[in-house]
């Protein structure tokens, strides 16, 4: 918020209003919020953290406010990483170009986990596989972001994202009439017509969206119910759908309905009993063969996953030069590879100084965050990587931002990141803003809500 | 060659079962060794649609029958002229790459004793000769499980097969894919139909058989079981990355009921077949 002792030009419509807000006041709003999430029923675990599905993720009331221009430079990187992640997808079920001119390790993608060889050879229509990129970035300079991890399956968390919005504006409505703060709101119209964009080539007429959940039991069962109703589709379990000649099929109270396009919620294992995990309760048997052959679309596609994992994100900078032919405007987090000999000594002579995940780990667990970990932690850790190196990727602890926020003694500085939802239909859109997580914790790094992270709003002042 | 398939697979349900949905992967593949004569797939009663060529060169179809369901019969009949190749599959249009079959699945995973064993079959095979070394491997695998029927199961996995030293096809398949990954050629597990004839060995005229991808060849046939390379006795139908990934039909019945199966295979030499039906005339 401050640059130095000045108030950044972003934040200075909340300066006055933050300072003036009596504690009584701010307890009561605080209170307030809760409340409402409560009301609404948004209270899921984000990010595939699991927990109870139960759990209230804690509202901070203090937004977090981007510039217009620090917005449009944001909103460049993030399109064209975007751009660039899903024409690697098409190479790599296609051609192999980027394998071929030595530019990425083909060890690195076709002996991927996420990589499915039942989708080679297929063009998903308008030759996008990721059509909902959510991008993960934390800043550390005024003109300085990092990409932390790409996720090009199912992202999680734009219903905070919608619902924070929602709930600061009911609480402080003269805020948003006294800042010109770009909106949100929109998201699910857009979303809709990117599905809508993608429709298979045997789709006729006006396209059917649904989204596929595996179920209410699911952490984010809640997102996907909202997503539904704001979107105005069908929500369906994979036992709602069936499959017969070349389509897939809704059933309905008025007999089957030809269904064209599913955002679906569920992984990759669990879509289809006949091509993946014959065990699975959750898909559609069948699907992937009227995937295949042009009757449905299948949102993300079958196969994206091997764009986002954390071995491939240190080439995704490549991928821009070598798809796209441009300079990445945003930067990745320097990363050093276990599975390189050179990189998994360096890791262990500086772990203290290291942040280090594993390759297939999510949601904050299985890290090892070297400035706050003890020498005994630290030893653990180093028998593991030295036991499997190629699990683990280390990476340096950045200097990251921080955002003004309520804490019991007043407003106090804590670490945020961003997650903004890129959209990449026959167009590539981007609303203004994302969901901002914060440390609530002071000095904490870890955002993620299982670890004692929030969420607040996020500002997009209008030009 | 000219080889007559018949191939007829029953699936009862009891009680019947409210739906059922089939893959098939039940066409002969196109390349320079078969060239498919006439062939019909029938499954009565069923709607058939969603019909694609995948990456890895296989025509899929996909069939479904709307409930109550006692009984699904696909009949599968062909005549396909074949010619010797020694194994390799030459003219096969394919776009998934070979690299992708470097990575095991839970059949194929190589345990201590798979890695020992191909090592031990490589020893003094130099490095550069994939060919030797493939069928170094062949060899040994061969060696390794004898074929018995009625000792392992459709679940058995390779590492399993190659410590009870017995099996069938699938079991041979399965092992020489794991030792060829262990020593890091790519390896896939094929289905088709073998003409057994009367020489007495132990056949099973629907078949399974191992590809070794050896590069500046393409992918190579290798059939544990039998001791050789596939020939103008093999139809080749189809692959993927172990027995359940290449099955020529997978489904999903949706029910209570309890399934049974019965197969009925005959391959039979065409001009054999009309040498014989001249003698008797």
């Amino acid at each position: 918020m401050y640059d130095g002792s000045d108030v950044r030009p972003p934040y200075r419509g909340l300066e006055g209003w933050s300072r003036d807000m009596p504690s009584e006041l701010k307890a009561m709003k605080q209170s307030e919020a809760e409340a409402l999430f409560r009301r609404i029923g948004i209270t899921f675990a984000v990010y595939g953290e699991g927990g109870s599905p139960d759990r209230l993720i804690p509202f901070d009331m203090f937004p977090r406010v981007f510039s217009a221009d620090e917005w449009h430079r944001l909103e460049r990187g993030i399109k064209q990483r975007a751009r660039a992640l899903n024409a690697f997808l098409v190479d790599v079920y296609g051609r192999g170009e980027i394998v071929k001119a030595g530019r990425i390790p083909g060890r690195l993608v076709y002996q991927n986990e996420a990589y499915e060889t039942a989708v080679c050879g297929f063009v998903p229509p308008k030759g996008v596989y990721s059509h909902i990129v959510g991008i993960d970035l934390v800043r550390t300079g005024p003109d300085e972001f990092f990409v932390l991890e790409d996720n090009c399956r199912t992202p999680s968390g734009v219903s905070y994202m919608l619902e924070n919005r929602e709930i600061m504006m009911r609480m402080f409505p003269q805020l948003f009439q006294h800042n010109r703060i770009a909106p949100v709101e929109n998201y699910p119209g857009l979303l809709r017509r990117t599905l809508a964009s993608v429709a298979p080539r045997k789709c006729e007429g006006e396209p059917r969206v649904v989204i596929l959940t595996p179920g209410h039991y699911n952490s984010a069962y809640y997102e996907h119910s909202f997503l539904a109703d704001m979107m105005g589709v069908e929500l369906v379990e994979g036992a709602d759908l069936f499959v017969e000649g070349d389509y897939c099929w809704m059933r309905t109270t008025e007999g089957p309905k030809r269904v064209d396009v599913i955002y679906r919620r569920i992984d990759d294992a669990f879509i289809d009993p006949l091509c993946f995990r014959p065990d699975s309760m959750l898909g559609v048997a069948g699907l992937m063969n009227v995937y295949r052959s042009g009757g449905v679309t299948i949102c993300s596609a079958p196969g994206a996953g091997v764009a986002d994992d954390k071995a491939i994100y240190t080439f995704v900078p490549e991928m821009v030069r070598f798809y796209l032919g441009e300079e990445p405007i945003l930067n990745n987090v320097p990363t050093w590879q276990c599975a390189k000999s050179d990189d998994c000594k360096y890791v262990l002579e500086h772990l203290p100084e290291l942040v280090v995940k594993e390759v297939h780990g999510s949601g904050g667990y299985g890290m090892l965050v070297g400035p706050k970990a003890d020498r005994s932690t630290i030893d653990i850790f180093a028998e593991k990587i030295r036991e499997k190196p190629w699990n683990y990727i280390a990476q340096p602890t950045l200097a990251l931002s921080t955002c003004p926020t309520f804490v019991d003694e007043g407003i106090a500085p804590r670490h945020v990141d961003l997650r903004p939802y890129c959209l990449v239909g026959e167009q590539i859109e981007l609303v203004p803003g994302g969901l901002t997580r914060v440390a609530l914790k002071e000095g904490s790094l870890v955002v993620n809500s299982s670890q004692g992270g929030g969420v607040k709003d996020t500002w997009v002042m209008a030009e | 060659m000219r080889l007559l398939v018949s191939h007829e697979t029953v699936y009862r349900f009891d009680p019947p079962m409210k739906g059922v949905v089939q893959s098939h992967r039940l066409t002969p593949s196109q390349f320079e060794g078969q060239t498919v004569i006439d062939w019909s797939v029938e499954v009565e009663g069923a709607t058939r649609g969603a019909a694609f060529r995948d990456g890895a060169g296989d025509w899929v179809e996909t069939v479904s029958l709307l409930g109550p369901v006692e009984e699904v019969r696909v009949i599968v009949k062909g005549t396909v002229e074949t010619v010797d190749l020694a194994g390799v599959l030459r003219g096969h249009r394919e776009t998934v790459p070979p690299e992708a079959y470097l990575r095991p699945t839970h059949a194929t995973w190589p345990d201590a004793a798979v890695k020992v064993l191909a090592e031990e079959a490589l020893e003094g095979v130099a490095q550069d000769e994939i060919l030797s070394r493939a069928h170094a491997l062949a060899k040994a695998v061969s060696e390794a499980i004898e074929y018995t029927p009625g000792e392992t199961e459709a679940t058995t996995t390779a590492a399993e097969a190659l410590a009870l030293g017995r099996g069938v096809c699938q079991d041979h398949t399965h092992a020489l894919i794991a030792v060829a990954q262990a020593s890091d050629i790519p390896a896939r597990y094929v289905t088709g139909y073998l003409e057994s004839g009367n020489d007495g060995a132990a056949h099973e005229a629907s078949h399974a058989w191992a590809e070794l991808f050896v590069a500046g060849l393409g992918w190579i046939g290798f059939d544990a079981a039998n001791k050789c390379c596939p020939d103008a006795r093999y139809v080749r139908l189809g692959s993927g990355h172990d027995a359940q990934g290449a099955a020529p039909i997978r489904g999903v019945a949706s029910g209570m009921g309890i399934e049974a199966m019965e197969v009925d295979v005959s391959v039979v030499d065409g001009d054999r077949a009309a040498g014989q039906s001249q003698t008797q005339q």
